[in-house]
Order: structure tokens, then C-alpha cells, then sequence
């Protein structure tokens, strides 16, 4: 299978083709924050295997044409991760692998967070919470009033979404009717300061959602079927924004970054680095 | 005198532009009665969206409809906007540079009767903070409308700021609009008045008193204050004694900062600020506060004789 411009696709049941995909990006991650030493490794980690869905098998994309206009679009709102964001665009071939190594440095087009003018493939710039949503739906809406047919793909932090900008969106989306928009909470339960339901509680998520006039999916945001099935689902809804709240671990695939909440913002030094990259190693 | 609204004519533009500009959408966050974009909704109601009370979700959603293609215009209280909204004018719309036009009205202290909480001193001031952000005042109605028609062809994000009153009509600004381009407004040689927004009508009336004490004062008027025109400002700077700025505004960040920082780093002459002092307005008629926050003539003409008569 493959799109227009060629990239192959990962097969719907290849497991073993995603988890391969998802190894090398989370090694790009681990690199970048590394090298950069700055940069935000457990929320890109935790988001990897929903990108990997997405821009593997989900998205209609063309990597040679980001300008392409019937693409779908997928928007970071939690703009801090964007490792895991750069890593699968270089690996899809929007820029040179060798691009990565210059996150965060003066010069590059790999911003800490994302900015569109920049860099190919990125669809909204991003950072300061609650904007990628806001963006994303406004952005849904322009495809609604040309009749357009291609998807928006919004990936929230849990943490993000205590932002009131967030809400606002969200009713927005609903009134709009805006059914071409897919958002994805990455509900990992931690924050910067903490466990989320200490620092600000967003338990119960999904009929929270649901009363905003969402279609509301829970799901393993670690189980590719799973992700691409619910997909299948949010895209067949007619008449409302579907949200899928993708229950994730922070840092996954690496053993001791899994659930601590250090690793939210601090890079890995030479020794945690090596070690990170040996615990993906076995986990495969 | 004839007096209209900036903000009609802000929306006459828009009006205007719609047969023009296809891509042209207007949003609005529950004020389109106060704004006036409820005329464009009636002419063209798929193509106007009403965000209810939401200036965060609107500024990002323009952002989105205009990485789309479109050309919108954002609508709500200056205060609303510069204020509430800060954070997404400058990340979802100056820093990546997004072609989105936010058209603020009720700016200012003739706001009135709402009060000091919805009347708008300092926007000016965080507009033009923003790297990337073109910020224009017109001066009364028509000047709004050219603004408008200019900011639509003008390519990136622009601030518009109209007023809630009606303002003098004054026909001596009624020059070809072009942004970053001020407008000498009377020859003068003794010493440089500039205006902008509708403080150009006070500015012209203090004309009046200076030449009739013998006084020959230039006048300038600058409805875009970002980009500001610095040779016709330099100029004034070389060939009169001093500067004095009039602007419905706080003099902390507005017109008077931009045009002290420019001369003093090109021809260091005097610059006196007459606006909102650093202080809250409160509730009255436009015309009540004008007179009580020394933004009429004669405090334009004191701040000129302060200079004329510094040693």
C-alpha cells in the first residue's frame, strides 16, 4: 500500500512493522533531546505510537508535496513534543535526517516548539497551550466551507487541556459541526508539576467531552489496531468533532522514564542516554 | 461639523470588499451589534462566523481559516483583543506571521459609559510590541475605511483600532491612504504637531491657537503607527524646534514612545506626549473624558509652549 508520493505505508495488521517504526522514532528522540541536551523526551515518547498510526497508516500525506492541498493535517497542540513531531517527519522525508541534530539550535528550522513558516510538514505553529486546537478547528472549519474532504488530526496533552482556550474550541468545533476534525487527548496523567488529578483534576474526561457535543472514544493509545479502528470510527461520524481519549504511558519504551514525571522537560546526560537507548533495545 | 462612526467605517469597508475578496471572511465574538460586522452578516451570512464571547478561540481560529487560504477578519473590543487575547495575537497570529486582520473597536477613552475595564489605553502599546504586526489608527470615518481597504491588500497580520463614538469628519486627511506613510496635514515651521487616530481634529483646532498667538505649527498626522513614517518625522525633527504627539491612548507605548525613540536616535529634539496619563479612566460622556484626561487643544497647545518657551 502506499499514498501518491510513494511512502509505504505499514499494513493495517503488521504489528511488528509498527513496533519497528516506533523503536526508531523513539531512538530519534531520545537523540535530538540528547544532543540538543533541552527538549521534552516523556510526552514524545508516551505520543509515539499515535504518530506512528497517523503519518504510517492512517494519514493521506505526501512527504515531497507538504503543500499538497488534500492532504490531511495533523497539529501538535501539546507543542512541547515536538521530538517525537521532527523525528517522524524526517523519517517520512519532509527534511534530512541529519536536520534533527540541529533541534534547538540557533539557525535551524527545529524550533523547540513548532512553527509552520519553518519547517515542511508542520501544519500550525504551536506552544503556548490550547492554541493548536483553536488553530486546528479554525483550520477545519476553511475545509468546511470549501467542501473539502480531508481530516484534521489534533493531538492534546492531558495537561493542556485544563487551558480554558481548550473548551472554547471545543464548542466551537461543536457548533460548527465540524466532523472533520479527530482530536486525540494523550491522557497520561502527568504534568509538569505532577499526577493531573493533583495539580488539577480532568477525571471524568470522556463525558466531559461528550457533553461538549463530542463523539467520544476511550482507547489504549499504545495499541495500534486500536488507534486506527477508532479512527475508522471518528471519520464515520457525521455532524459532530469526534475526540479519542488515548490512554498513554509518559516515557514508554523506556523502563525508568515510564511514569516519572522528571522526564517530562529534562534531558537525558551521556550515562541515561545510553541506558534509555539499551531499555528500548530489550523492549522490542 | 459632520461627525460618523470609525467603526462603520471599518464594516463599509468590509462590505466593500466582499465582492472583491471572495476569500474574505469576517468573525465576530458576541459584540457584532457594538462592532457593526452585523451588517456584513446580513449581506453575507455564509460568510461571517460568530464566535460567541470566545476572543481567545477567535484570534486562533483566524489563524486556522487563514493558513487555509482565507482572508478573515477578527472583530471585538480593542480591549478584548489586545488584552484577553494577547497570547494568541502574538503566537497564532504575529509570530508565524498569518494574514489575519483584527479589526478593534471601542478603543480608547471615548469608550464611555462602560468605563475604565472596557476602555482601551494600552493596545496600541502591545500591538506594536509584537514583531511582525502592522498597527494603524485612522482618524475618522473615512480614513477607518481606506485603512481597512488597505489592510485587506496588505500582506501578514494587522491591528485596526476605531473608536466607539462619533468622531469628527475631517476632510484634511482625506489623502491617499498608504500603510507606513504619515500625511502632512498643514505646513508649519516653529514647531511639529502629529496626531493620530481622531486626535487629528484636536491637533488641527490647536493649529488654529498657536497661529493666532503667531505660532506657525506643522502638522502631522500618522494613522499608521506601525511602520511609522520616519523621514517625513525626521524632517520635522530637523526643520522645527520640537515634537508634540496627541493619540487617545496611554502615553506609555503608543505613538508618542515610538516617535521619541525614533528622533531621539536620529535628530534628538524635545517630544512632549499628550494622551491618557498613566492612569484607569472611569465611566462619562466621550466628550467629559476628553476634557478631563487632557486630550483637548489646549493641552496639545501647553505642551507646545512648553517647548517654544524651554531655554
Amino acid at each position: 500500500m502506499k499514498t501518491s508520493a510513494g511512502m509505504e505505508k505499514i499494513a493495517r495488521n503488521d504489528l511488528a512493522g509498527f513496533r519497528k517504526k516506533a523503536k526508531t522514532i523513539r531512538e530519534s528522540i531520545l537523540t535530538m533531546v540528547h544532543q540538543a541536551n533541552s527538549g521534552h523526551v516523556g510526552g514524545s515518547l508516551g505520543a509515539t505510537d499515535p504518530l506512528v498510526a497517523l503519518y504510517y497508516h492512517v494519514m493521506d500525506h505526501r512527504p515531497d508535496h507538504p503543500d499538497w492541498e488534500d492532504r490531511d493535517r495533523f497539529i501538535l497542540s501539546k507543542g512541547h513534543c515536538t521530538p517525537v513531531l521532527y523525528s517522524v517527519l524526517a523519517d517520512c522525508g519532509y527534511f534530512p535526517m541529519s536536520d534533527l541534530a540541529t533541534f534547538r539550535r540557533p539557525g535551524s528550522h527545529l524550533q523547540g516548539h513548532p512553527y509552520q513558516p519553518k519547517t515542511p510538514g508542520v501544519e500550525a505553529s504551536t506552544g503556548t497551550l490550547g492554541l493548536g486546537i483553536s488553530t486546528g478547528v479554525g483550520m477545519a472549519l476553511g475545509a468546511k466551507i470549501r467542501n473539502q474532504g480531508h481530516y484534521y488530526y489534533i493531538l492534546c496533552g492531558d495537561g493542556e487541556i485544563q487551558e480554558g482556550q481548550v473548551w472554547e474550541a471545543a464548542m466551537f468545533a461543536n457548533k460548527y459541526k465540524l466532523d472533520n476534525v479527530v482530536g486525540i487527548v494523550d491522557r497520561n496523567y502527568l504534568q509538569t508539576d505532577g499526577n493531573s488529578e493533583e495539580i488539577m483534576p480532568l477525571d471524568p474526561l470522556v463525558p466531559k467531552w461528550e457533553s461538549f457535543g463530542w463523539h467520544v472514544q476511550e482507547i489504549d493509545g499504545h495499541d495500534y489496531l486500536a488507534i486506527i479502528d477508532a479512527v475508522t470510527e471518528a471519520k464515520a461520524v457525521r455532524g459532530k468533532p469526534s475526540m479519542i481519549v488515548a490512554n498513554t504511558v509518559k516515557g514508554k519504551g523506556v523502563a525508568f522514564m515510564e511514569n516519572v514525571v522528571k522526564w517530562h522537560g529534562t534531558p537525558p546526560d551521556n550515562d541515561e542516554y545510553n541506558k534509555a537507548l539499551k531499555a528500548l533495545e530489550n523492549g522490542i | 461639523m459632520e461627525y460618523k462612526e470609525t467603526r462603520r467605517g471599518y464594516v463599509d469597508a468590509l462590505i466593500e470588499l466582499a465582492e472583491t475578496h471572495p476569500e474574505l471572511v469576517v468573525l465576530d465574538a458576541d459584540v457584532a451589534k457594538a462592532t457593526k460586522t452585523e451588517l456584513f452578516q446580513d449581506r453575507f451570512p455564509g460568510r461571517f462566523f460568530n464566535c460567541g464571547v470566545q476572543e481567545q478561540n477567535m484570534l486562533s481560529v483566524a489563524a486556522g481559516l487563514a493558513m487555509e487560504g482565507f482572508l478573515p477578519f477578527a472583530s471585538t473590543f480593542g480591549v478584548f483583543a489586545t488584552c484577553r487575547a494577547a497570547d494568541q495575537m502574538r503566537n497564532s497570529i504575529a509570530y508565524p506571521k498569518v494574514n489575519v486582520k483584527i479589526g478593534a473597536t471601542h478603543c480608547g477613552i471615548t469608550t464611555g459609559g462602560d468605563g475604565a475595564s472596557h476602555q482601551s489605553n494600552e493596545d496600541i502599546a502591545i500591538a506594536r510590541s509584537f514583531p511582525h504586526m502592522t498597527v494603524l489608527v485612522p482618524g475618522d470615518y473615512e480614513e477607518a475605511r481606506q485603512a481597512t481597504l488597505a489592510a485587506a491588500n496588505h500582506p501578514g497580520p494587522v491591528y485596526l483600532r476605531f473608536g466607539r463614538d462619533s468622531y469628527p469628519v475631517v476632510p484634511e486627511i482625506h489623502t491617499p491612504f498608504s500603510i507606513g506613510k504619515g500625511k502632512l496635514v498643514k505646513k508649519g515651521s516653529e514647531i511639529t504637531l502629529i496626531s493620530t487616530g481622531i486626535m487629528v481634529n484636536e491637533v488641527l483646532k490647536a493649529q488654529e491657537i498657536l497661529e493666532k498667538r503667531g505660532i506657525s505649527a506643522r502638522v502631522l498626522h500618522f494613522p499608521s503607527v506601525k511602520p511609522l513614517d520616519e523621514p517625513l518625522l525626521i524632517a520635522a525633527a530637523k526643520e522645527t524646534r520640537g515634537i508634540v504627539t496627541a493619540e487617545e491612548h496611554s502615553i506609555i507605548g503608543g505613538l508618542g514612545e515610538a516617535v521619541a525613540a525614533t528622533v531621539a536616535a536620529n535628530c534628538p529634539c524635545a517630544v512632549r506626549r499628550v494622551g491618557v496619563q498613566d492612569v484607569f479612566g472611569e465611566s462619562g460622556m466621550a466628550g467629559e473624558l476628553m476634557d478631563k484626561y487632557g486630550l483637548r487643544a489646549p493641552d496639545i497647545v501647553d505642551e507646545a509652549m512648553r517647548i517654544l518657551t524651554m531655554k
